[in-house]
Order: structure tokens, then sequence, then C-alpha cells
């Protein structure tokens, strides 16, 4: 096992550094100078040459390409074109509140989705099978920009229960430990803070996980479907074990493979999906952060950006692979 | 395999609960608190909080390295610069210098500053901070020349170190400038928000992170920013100056223009701006909000190529201006928060000409004189149209068709054009069009910075051409240069108003609009002006 994972993690290195030729060329393939960009439509011809020069932008690709990963290296991502703060700093702002907002979303998908797909195998044909799988169907395709506005109008600012958007309400300070804003109440104590923060999450958290949570429902539900009628359940059944029982020990352990396949992918998807719900809840976070420099051609963000998320998508895609061989011990990778 | 599935059951079981524990705070535990934020008393009573909602965050907090507006709207709260803009208009005021004198020749200006002026980090401001701060902007080799680009003293003095000979302190509160040419844009363009006194000492101590750490002499100091999220700003004890009515700044980045307003009637932010024409009539609408309207610094226009047929006609270009009704076409695509411009400068700007009579809409007066011209079967022709919406032209293709159907009405039949935003930039800088849609936001509250930059022959450059129509009138040309070197503001003032008056019968352009952008404030803000640059100090808002 522990040789697997080491194999697997040096497997890593190869997978980033092409990600990282891709994120370098996909950048240069952009239409549109950077210098140009940059300064403006009031720019002259000499300042955009002299920004040019200063950017590095006129060296041959692969020199640029070389200094890039020789920075990278050393853990310099360089900074940014637009603010000129450090690519690194601003990642270490934005990235904890992309990773807490996507565990909440999956954490909202999993218990929900789980509890509802379980249910719905259970009892198939049932009115809360119907209930649920329609609700999964109108989840999977439900525009989350449609699904957040509406959530911020009825609950923000008619029922006055939910804090519109953002993460913190503005009258209340935190201390920054790691930027996890509800670890970071935890560590310094501030339970004000803390269930501010809680509330904060709630409504980016659902509207990002109502995709995930429908795909995990129905995946559920199918893969407990098809292993109820195993003839292993019919034995546990005719041995007289308690149906919870065979639910919760037989059926779902065995069903829970393919789901956590689904968890993995969604996952993975959700960090670079977040920008839609990031966008709707000023949520302060990563994808927000790489589209608006998408945007502004802010090539140092827009490279750490990707290679970031590449890194995490990577590293989720191990965890999952091994977590399959805790799951079910038949799956051996060595 | 037992032990993991107990495990597994437990760890759902975990997830459930606290599911539960989180539901169950969204419930009930968040009502009271919200309506404490909503209705402002129990706080008011503590700490006066202005939370002001914009589209996007700063993009760093020290003026000299910035060039967008976002980042503007803070630092102008923390930095002074020697002089600044009268509240409502450009007219330039003192700040940190009380006076100040321009030699006969115009190339030596001397500020003479106010004494007693603290930084917020507790240093004292005098004639060497301000040696400091010019010297870092301006020579490329000065040690903390770092940070960023410092692209607005190019702009506006002409590179680096551009237009500035020498700056000195001549004695602990006097400077003194030498120019290496008159500029009458000097005193403005020292009033922009980016030339704010920096403190020397925290530019010294944070190098490189100086635009996250910013120390300026303003009403407010500094307190936080949390990136994409937040800055907090707070009223700084030490101000020289009549103090802030609130004791903190918020500024929030709520990128969603629906999500921005939903927030302002949630009552989480005070006063936003960046609202889409749909939602005017929401915000006029709603008894609990003011709409604000901010005066414009903008024109938007049809230019009309003048170097080519028929446009080289004055009686066409004249017809153009007839044959297009502005009103309607304001009012419909502007949701009315735009006056139907006449000159290249707006209003609000001193040197505009009022005196300047439109041409009246007349269709049939138009068709005389296309007829006079020698076109009474009209002609064909091609109009662009921008891409992209700007402040000056919030929906161009839409205001393009308008056009196109008035023109259709006297004969001239144009094709509209369009391109990418970056295309369609420098094929009007090359003269490509027969007519085209542009317009204009001004720097610096000068008149020279409308009709120098867009009108003169001087910047009718194919390939670099601010002047898209291509006029080149040698009299207006004259008036401008002259303006650029006279240092007395009256005889500039009177000058500009001849050139418009040429410019007006010369017709290259049909201007269209100065529009004015909105803002939504809750009912009990007062003491906000807001400023024709976009860049205002909150210092005189109040909020109950």
């Amino acid at each position: 096992m522990i040789k697997y994972i080491i194999r697997r993690l040096v497997m890593i290195i190869p997978v980033l550094v092409g990600v990282s030729i891709l994120a370098f060329l996909l950048i240069h393939l952009i239409p549109g100078n950077p210098a140009v960009a940059m300064l403006g439509e009031r720019a002259t011809p000499e300042q955009i040459a002299h920004l040019e020069e200063a950017l590095g932008l006129n060296d041959p690709i692969y020199v640029q390409y070389g200094r890039f990963m020789g920075r990278i290296l050393h853990g310099d991502f360089g900074r940014s074109i637009h603010s000129n703060s450090s690519v690194l700093w601003e990642m270490g702002v934005r990235f904890p509140a992309t990773i807490e907002l996507t565990m909440a979303a999956m954490f909202v998908a999993v218990v929900v989705g789980m509890g509802a797909g379980i249910i719905s195998a259970v009892k198939p044909n049932s009115i809360f099978d119907h209930i649920s799988m329609g609700t999964a169907l109108v989840g999977v395709s439900m525009p989350i920009f449609w699904l957040g506005l509406m959530m911020i109008y009825l609950f923000g600012v008619q029922l006055k229960i939910l804090p519109p958007s953002g993460r913190l309400d503005v009258a209340i300070t935190l201390e920054r430990v790691t930027n996890f804003y509800v670890l970071d109440a935890i560590i310094t104590g501030n339970w004000v803070a803390f269930k501010d923060a809680l509330l904060h999450l709630v409504m980016p958290a659902v509207a990002l996980g109502t995709i995930p949570m429908a795909m995990i429902a129905r995946m559920t539900r199918s893969s407990m479907l098809e292993v109820m009628r195993q003839d292993y359940i019919r034995t546990a059944r005719a041995k007289g074990l308690a149906e919870k029982i065979i639910i919760l020990r037989h059926a779902l352990k065995n069903a829970f493979l393919p789901v956590l396949t689904v968890i993995g992918l969604q996952f993975g998807y959700l960090l670079g999906g977040a920008v839609m719900t990031e966008w709707i809840f000023s949520w302060p976070g990563i994808g927000r952060w790489i589209f608006l420099a998408i945007g502004a051609r802010d090539f140092p963000i827009v490279q750490g950006g990707i290679l970031l998320i590449a890194t995490v998508f990577v590293i989720v895609n191990l965890l999952v692979d091994v977590l399959y061989t805790l799951v079910d011990p038949r799956i051996r990778f060595d | 395999m037992k032990k993991i599935n107990s495990k597994l059951i437990l760890l759902l079981a975990l997830l459930l609960a606290m599911s539960l524990a989180v539901a169950g705070c969204g419930g009930n535990g968040a009502a009271p608190d919200q309506d404490q934020a909503g209705n402002d008393q129990p706080q008011a009573a503590k700490e006066k909080v202005l939370v002001w909602g914009r589209g996007g965050d700063a993009s760093g907090l020290d003026p000299s390295n910035v060039t967008d507006g976002e980042s503007a709207k803070v630092t102008i709260n923390m930095y002074e610069g020697l002089v600044a803009y009268k509240q409502d208009s450009t007219e330039v005021i003192p700040a940190l210098a009380k006076d100040w004198k321009v030699s006969e020749d115009g190339k030596t200006w001397s500020f003479f500053l106010r004494e007693g002026v603290k930084f917020h980090d507790g240093t004292d401001f005098d004639a060497e901070d301000v040696v400091f701060n010019f010297e870092r902007w301006m020579n490329e080799g000065h040690e903390y020349h770092i940070g960023g680009e410092f692209e607005y003293w190019g702009y506006m003095f002409g590179g680096y170190p551009g237009v500035v000979e020498s700056v000195k302190a001549t004695d602990q509160y006097t400077v003194e400038f030498t120019l290496n040419k008159p500029m009458a844009t000097f005193l403005a363009n020292v009033a922009m928000f980016p030339f704010g006194i920096a403190s020397p000492e925290a530019v010294k101590e944070f190098g490189e992170d100086y635009f996250k750490n910013p120390v300026g002499t303003g009403p407010f100091e500094f307190v936080e920013w949390v990136p994409d999220s937040k800055i907090v700003l707070k009223k700084f004890d030490g101000y020289w100056g009549d103090s802030a009515k609130v004791d903190k700044l918020v500024f929030r980045s709520i990128p969603d223009n629906s999500a921005r307003l939903m927030e302002l009637q949630a009552g989480s932010i005070d006063i936003m701006d960046g609202i889409t024409p749909d939602d005017v009539a929401t915000i006029k609408s709603d008894d609990q909000f003011q709409l604000i309207l901010r005066p414009s610094m903008n024109v938007g226009y049809l230019a009309m190529n003048v170097e080519k047929e028929p446009f080289d006609d004055v009686k066409v270009r004249r017809a153009v201006n007839m044959a297009i009704n502005k009103k309607p076409i304001i009012d419909a695509f502007f949701a009315g928060l735009a006056k139907p411009a006449k000159n290249p400068l707006p209003p609000s700007l001193w040197g505009y000409n009022d005196a300047v009579e439109d041409y009246e809409y007349n269709a049939e007066q138009a068709k005389a004189l296309l007829a006079e011209a020698g076109y009474p079967n009209g002609f064909k022709t091609t109009l662009w149209a921008m891409p992209v919406p700007r402040p000056y032209f919030p929906q161009p293709q839409k205001i393009a068709e308008a056009m196109q159907a008035d023109l259709i009405e006297v004969g001239i039949d144009a094709e509209i054009v369009s391109h990418d935003w970056t295309t369609y930039l420098k094929k009007t800088e090359s003269g490509e069009h027969d007519m085209a849609m542009l317009g204009w936001t001004g720097d610096n509250g000068d008149p020279d910075n409308f009709l120098y930059v867009l009108l003169d022959k001087d910047n009718a450059v194919k390939g670099s051409a601010g002047n898209i129509a291509f006029y080149k009138n040698d009299e207006v040309h004259d008036l401008l240069i002259k303006a650029q070197q006279e240092m007395d503001q009256e005889v500039r003032a009177d000058l500009y108003k001849q050139a418009q008056e040429i410019i007006h019968d010369d017709a290259p352009w049909v201007p269209m609009s100065h529009s004015t952008p909105p803002i939504a404030a809750k009912k009990g803000v007062s003491g906000y002006v807001p400023h024709p640059t976009g860049v205002e100090s909150l210092v005189t808002v109040d909020k109950n």
C-alpha cells in the first residue's frame, strides 16, 4: 500500500509538468497582447514596448517557459501583472475559501444525496422515490446563478434568516491563521465568528452542492438497487437479519464503490466549477480569481491557478483510489 | 472488514449530526442577529460603519501604482495630494499645499505646504516627503521606483521623468518644481488621485509590499484588506482637517449586479454603484432607497471620417447631425440616465461652451443639405459600432441600430460594422471606418484632455489616432496649443470656448451623449457628493 502511494506520488510529477506546459502554451494562444491589455486603451507604442521588455514577452517561448518553471521550483509563482502582488500570497488568501466552500458543498451533497439515494433504493417506486429522483433531475439541470439569486432573494432579503453573501459579516473581525474561517474561529475561540461563518456557508454550499447531490443520489439509488438484487442479500434476509443491518452493513458497503468514484470526480469538478457560485455569493475564492485573471490577461495568476487546481485534482484522485482499497479489499494495486 | 464498516457508519452518522446542527443554526439562531445588522439601532450607538458595495476589488492600495477606479475609490480616502478637486467639480483647490504660484514663463511651480500634518504612522509631513514621492514616481533609477509601473506618471507627465526637470525642497514647507516646458495642465494633473503623498517611512519599510500597507495623510487610515472580500478603513484621529463623520468605512466587493442590489435590500450595504439600467426603476420605486446621479465627465460620439467621401463635405456632416434624433435614443438605451451632447466637452468641465446651439433634429432640412451637397438620393456608407458596452454607450449595438434607422430616413444607407474590441480600436485608430462610435472618459478634468486628445490634428496620426474623425483644423490647433501654454484659467476657458464653436461649425462628430452613472444609497445616508471623475472622498458622508 505504502509502495503504491509512493509510486502514485512520483507519477504526479510528469502529470504536473504536462499541465504546466499546457497552461503555459494555452495562455500564449489566447488572443491579445498582455502588455496592451494591461496598459489599456491609452497606451503609447513606447509604453507597450517598454512593458513587453519588462515582462520578458519578447523572449522565445521556451526561454519564457524555462524561466517560469525555474521560478516555480523555487516556490516563486511570480507577481500579478495587475496588482503586482505575489501570486503565492494571493493564492494563500483565496484557496482556503474555495476549499472550505467545496468541502461544505460536498458535505451537503454526500449527506443529502446518499440519504435520499438509500431511502429511494430501499423503497423503489414509492412516493419518496419519485419525489427525490424528480428533484435530483431538476437539481442536475438547475443553473447555479438562477438558484443562487433565488436563494439570496428568499432567505437573505425576504425572510432574512441567512446572510445574502460574503464569508463573514463586515462587523465581525476574525484573526486569520489558516484562512479557513470556520477553523480559524475554532482556533481563536471566536464563537460569534464561528456561527457567522457557518451561516455564510449554508447558501453557497447548497447552491454549489446541488448538482453533485443529485448525481450522488441517483448513483446511490441505482447502485443500491443493483446490490439489493444480489444473492447474498437474499441469503441475509433468509437468515432473518434485521433490514437495517442488511441495508447499512451489507448493501451500502458494496454499493458505495461507484458512489465514491462520483464523489471523487465531483470534488475535482467543484474546485474548478465554483466560479459561478463564488460570483453570485461574493465568495472570495480561487475560481472567481482565475476567471477575472483570464479576462484581464493576468498571466502569472492564470498559470499559478491552473497548476494549483491540477495539483489538487490529482491528489483527490489519488485519495479516491486509496479509499477504494479501504472500502473494498478485493481491489489491490500492487 | 467489519472495522471499516462500522467506521463508515460512524462517519456517516457524524456527518448527519453535523448537518442537523448547521441546519439548526440557520433556522432560529440567525434571526435576531440579522435583524440587528438590518436596522442598525444597537450598532449606531457604538460605531458608525458605512459599507460601500461595488463590483470589483482594488488591485492595489498604492495610488501611484494603480489605474483602476476600484482602487482609486479606496485610496482617495487615505491619501491626499498637493492639491485636490472641489467636491463636485474639477476646479482645483488646496490640499496638502495651502497655496501655490507659477512663474511668468510657466516653468517653475512653487507649492507652500500646510504645517502640522501627520501621516497615519505618526511621522510628520514636510517638503522632503513631497520630494521623495515625486522622485519615486518619476525617476526610474530611484531605489523605491518599485512595486509597479507608475503608469499614470507616464501618461500625465510624458514619461519618466517626463516634463519635470527637478523637484526640490527650498525650505521645510516649500517645494519647487522646475519643468522643461510650460504645461498648463500641470496643476490639474497633480490633483489627480495617483499623486497622493505616501509616508516615505512606510514605503521604505514595506518595499514591494507597500501596495497592501498604505500610509497617507488622509481622513481615513488603513485597517484591513481581505482580497476579493472587503477593505476596512477607520477614521484617522490625527487628521488635520474636518474629521470623518463615520467611524469606519468598509468597501465590499460583490461582483454580481443583482446580488449587490439584493444586499442593499437586505440592509447589509449602505451604498452601491454599478447599477444596471434595468434596475434603476426598482430603486426609484422603493422608498427605502435614494438614487444619486454622478455628474458626467464623459462623451459618447459618432465620428465621421473627414478624409473619406462624402464626409469631407461639411454639408454632409451637418446633415448627419440633423438626421439623428438624440432624445429618443437616450430615453430608450440609457434608461434616461444621460444628457444629449452638443459639444465634445461634458458640461461638468470648466470651459464648456453653453452658448453653442445644437443642430436641431430635422430630417427635411438634412435632406435638403444632402441635395445641396450633391447627394439628392443619399448614399451608402458604413457605421461602426463598438462590440462592448462602455459608460458612454451602455448598449452600443442597439444605439447603432437606432442611428441607422434615423439615417435611412434621410436616404443615408449605413451598414453596421463590428469587430472585437481590440481590433475595433486598432482599425478606427488607422482610419479604416466611414463613421464610428466611440467615447471618452476624462482623466483630469481639464478641457485639454478632451479637445486636444480627441480633435487636434496632432492626434490625427494614422495608427495611433485619438482623433478618429481625422479632423484637422489649423485654427482649432492654434487655439488648443495656445491654451496648453497659457497659465491663466480664464483665458484658457475662453480659448476652449472658441474652439468648441469652430468644431461645432465643422461638425466632424455627432456628439451623442454625456451619461450620468447611477448610485443607490439607503435613505439614511447623507453628505455623499458624487464626483465627475468617479473618485471621491467619503469624509463628509454620514448615516443615521
